[in-house]
């Protein structure tokens, strides 16, 4: 037996019990685990529909060790919203609201009633976790599925014609106090961006990029690495944006090329080498402009 | 205290009395009036409450949902097109059994576009889970506010209450305004049975499989089977302390009577002054209003109907295809009375859009009725150029 030793600025405890229901890989439940072991009992979770619907467990179980409000599709904000007003009612200030959506409910369907809160700026902490595609009902495309993916409703001769959306820009646009990317590749990363905002008040958001092994077509113990693959290949860098007006990276990005990363995934197996040297160019592009803006607000260099 | 109000003012000081909480809304006419009051009550500290005011109507059905969940008095107001967008939460509001108390003031639906009264929106909304009650007076708008909160919380039901857009909630009329003292002894802070609590965790709305769902539903049709007895008794105690009160129905001058017209909102008072005139004449016509259409009073209009030899239901609203909402759900409660003492039922749509009902069109329909042999299968529709 080999001993493990886990990193003391991982937070331990048992919010998040071991029975719950995610595909074998799945990041999700290492990142919910994660952010309530660092929030605390003191939270209540909103729960709009989505793969955590079903990992959280069917009544009358719950994998969640806190109060869960499960509620419909484009909700979670809104929810959020009069959860928090009635805790103030009450004087309850010191609860955590944390709405947990997957990319669908954030980007798609979900996007107008986050867009409603953060412009109010609701007392809550936002996570999205992204797994690219609408993965509960059998991998299907949505506004967070890249540019060349496939999936059952972009099939590989026809795959996703439109880029991802930018969430992170959209939401730093609304000038919320914080706004972050992360991934539970990087836990000490993902839990400091947690502990930051849990120390703030207002909106605060952060968009995870949560591997899902059936969907991306890899293997359940190549997730996390993918994950870690797609911060380093400056896919999806790690931000954050306080107040909408600093924008920061949180961490070196070696910037690898992308096509081992594209490479590795099942969704991405009908690419060319044009297609590849394509999305590699859009990433130079976008990495250019993200270091432009970094360095224009002069906090870190990169 | 007595003042002179619109309708949508009663429901704001009817919201007020009732001590709300948490209100969310979106405005959209002729429900506006309520939202701007509430928002006056709540800048100026008379209504210590928090207002969300959310991007759209199925964030603000949303807002109440997480509101009450976590176990505060919550309310909102919506119309016509703003309901319907709701829906979906209406469903949800309804399937966690959330006393939330909610206006709907009636508008027509577009297409096309018609800001003006009829109930096809709230009707559309039947088989929500929502207690259904229809206002005649800006008094019983008020009354009826602070009474639906008592029925939601004592049964865990959400309560949707109507009044017609422009005929009564733009129209001012003197209203009792009820003591806040009395209010508070009738309707004390709400203590839910259940909330979002981080002291007791539980999961709400989890996945329910095929072997509880079904139970769960009936669960909530057990609630809407006390409803009638439990409005009867809150109303019964709302009439002890304030003098008043309005039944799931209301029988007016129907003893004896050949003819009995069928109401629901401000056309019952239209109606009311038809009656008077006929009764004048010694015509024996009646009324029957009914208040509350979710869940349907079946036992109560079936005793009030029994043996009447003519009725005529007037529908301000239309299923296509079909016929008068109220006149098909009649037609199916009055289904098993003995063919001897069930009455023949003449349905009549009309008013839809804001289109006026005045005594004259009210007079037709009872000369219809009267002439007509047997009823014709489907409702007549009056006063339509086609």
């Amino acid at each position: 037996m080999s001993q493990v030793r886990i990193d003391k600025r991982i937070p331990q405890g048992k919010l998040v019990a071991s029975g719950h229901l995610a595909c074998p890989g799945c990041a999700a439940p290492l990142a919910m685990k994660l952010a309530l072991n660092t929030l605390g009992s003191n939270t209540i979770v909103v729960m709009p529909a989505s793969c955590f619907t079903i990992i959280a467990g069917p009544w009358p179980q719950s994998s969640l060790q806190v109060p869960v409000f499960h509620t419909a599709f484009a909700t979670g904000p809104a929810v959020a919203s009069g959860v928090r007003a009635a805790l103030d009612q009450q004087g309850k200030h010191d609860t955590t609201v944390l709405v947990w959506v997957g990319d669908g409910g954030t980007f798609d369907i979900g996007l107008q009633s986050l867009s409603g809160a953060a412009e109010r700026n609701e007392n809550i902490i936002y996570v999205c976790y992204d797994n690219e595609a609408y993965m509960n009902t059998g991998i299907q495309r949505s506004s967070a599925t890249p540019w060349g993916a496939w999936t059952t409703t972009t099939p590989a001769q026809f795959p996703e014609a439109s880029p991802k959306k930018d969430m992170l820009a959209i939401m730093a646009a609304h000038n919320i106090p914080y706004a972050a990317t992360a991934t539970a590749a990087y836990p000490v990363d993902f839990v400091e961006k947690v502990q930051k905002a849990k120390a703030m008040r207002g909106t605060r958001f952060i968009h995870l990029l949560s591997p899902c092994p059936p969907g991306w077509k890899c293997g359940d113990d190549e997730g996390l690495e993918l994950a870690r693959m797609a911060v380093q290949s400056r896919v999806f860098p790690m931000l954050e944006v306080e107040h909408g007006q600093r924008w920061r990276l949180t961490m070196y990005h070696v910037g690898e090329s992308v096509e081992p990363y594209l490479r590795r995934q099942g969704r991405f197996r009908h690419l060319s080498a044009e297609q590849v040297a394509h999305i590699q160019a859009g990433i130079d592009a976008r990495w250019a402009q993200l270091v432009k803006r970094v360095e224009a607000d002069s906090l870190v260099g990169v | 205290m007595k003042k002179v109000m619109v309708g949508n003012h009663a429901v704001a000081w009817g919201v007020r009395l009732a001590r709300v909480e948490v209100i969310s809304a979106y405005p959209i006419t002729p429900q506006t009036q309520v939202v701007e009051k509430l928002s006056e009550m709540c800048a100026d500290g008379t209504l210590p409450a928090r207002f969300i005011k959310v991007e759209s109507e199925h964030s603000a059905m949303a807002a109440v949902i997480g509101a009450s969940a976590a176990g505060v008095r919550a309310f909102t107001a919506s119309s016509s097109h703003g309901l319907l967008y709701m829906h979906e939460m209406l469903h949800w509001a309804g399937g966690s059994r959330l006393p939330i108390v909610m206006v709907n003031v009636n508008r027509s639906v577009g297409a096309p576009w018609n800001i003006w009264t009829d109930q096809n929106d709230s009707l559309s909304q039947r088989d929500t889970g929502w207690v259904q009650l229809y206002c005649e007076t800006n008094q019983e708008v008020v009354d009826t506010t602070i009474v639906a909160f008592k029925l939601a919380e004592s049964l865990n039901v959400p309560v949707m209450l109507m009044l017609d857009g422009f005929y009564l909630s733009h129209t001012a009329e003197p209203v009792d305004v009820p003591d806040q003292e009395l209010v508070d002894r009738f309707l004390p802070k709400r203590v839910a049975t259940y909330k979002l609590d981080t002291e007791q965790p539980h999961a709400f709305g989890a996945l329910v499989k095929p072997d509880a769902y079904m139970e769960m539903r009936w669960m909530q049709q057990e609630a809407f089977r006390q409803v009638p007895e439990a409005l009867a008794g809150i109303e019964q105690d709302w009439a002890r302390m304030f003098g008043r009160s309005y039944g799931a129905i209301e029988s007016y001058r129907a003893d004896d009577a050949e003819l009995l017209l069928v109401t629901s909102g401000t056309v019952t008072s239209t109606a009311r002054a038809v009656v008077d005139a006929r009764r004048g004449n010694g015509e024996k016509i009646g009324l029957l209003k009914i208040k509350m259409f979710r869940p349907f009073p079946t036992a109560l209009v079936r005793d009030a109907l029994r043996g009447v030899p003519r009725v005529a239901v007037l529908d301000r609203n239309v299923s296509p295809g079909h016929g008068g909402i109220f006149a098909e759900e009649l037609r199916s409660a009055l289904y098993d009375l003995p063919d001897a003492e069930r009455p023949e039922l003449f349905g009549f749509v009309l008013g839809l859009g804001g289109r006026d009902i005045t005594p004259a069109v009210i007079d037709e329909i009872i000369e219809q009725t009267r002439a007509g042999t047997v009823p014709s299968r489907e409702d007549l529709w009056v006063g339509v150029n086609p």
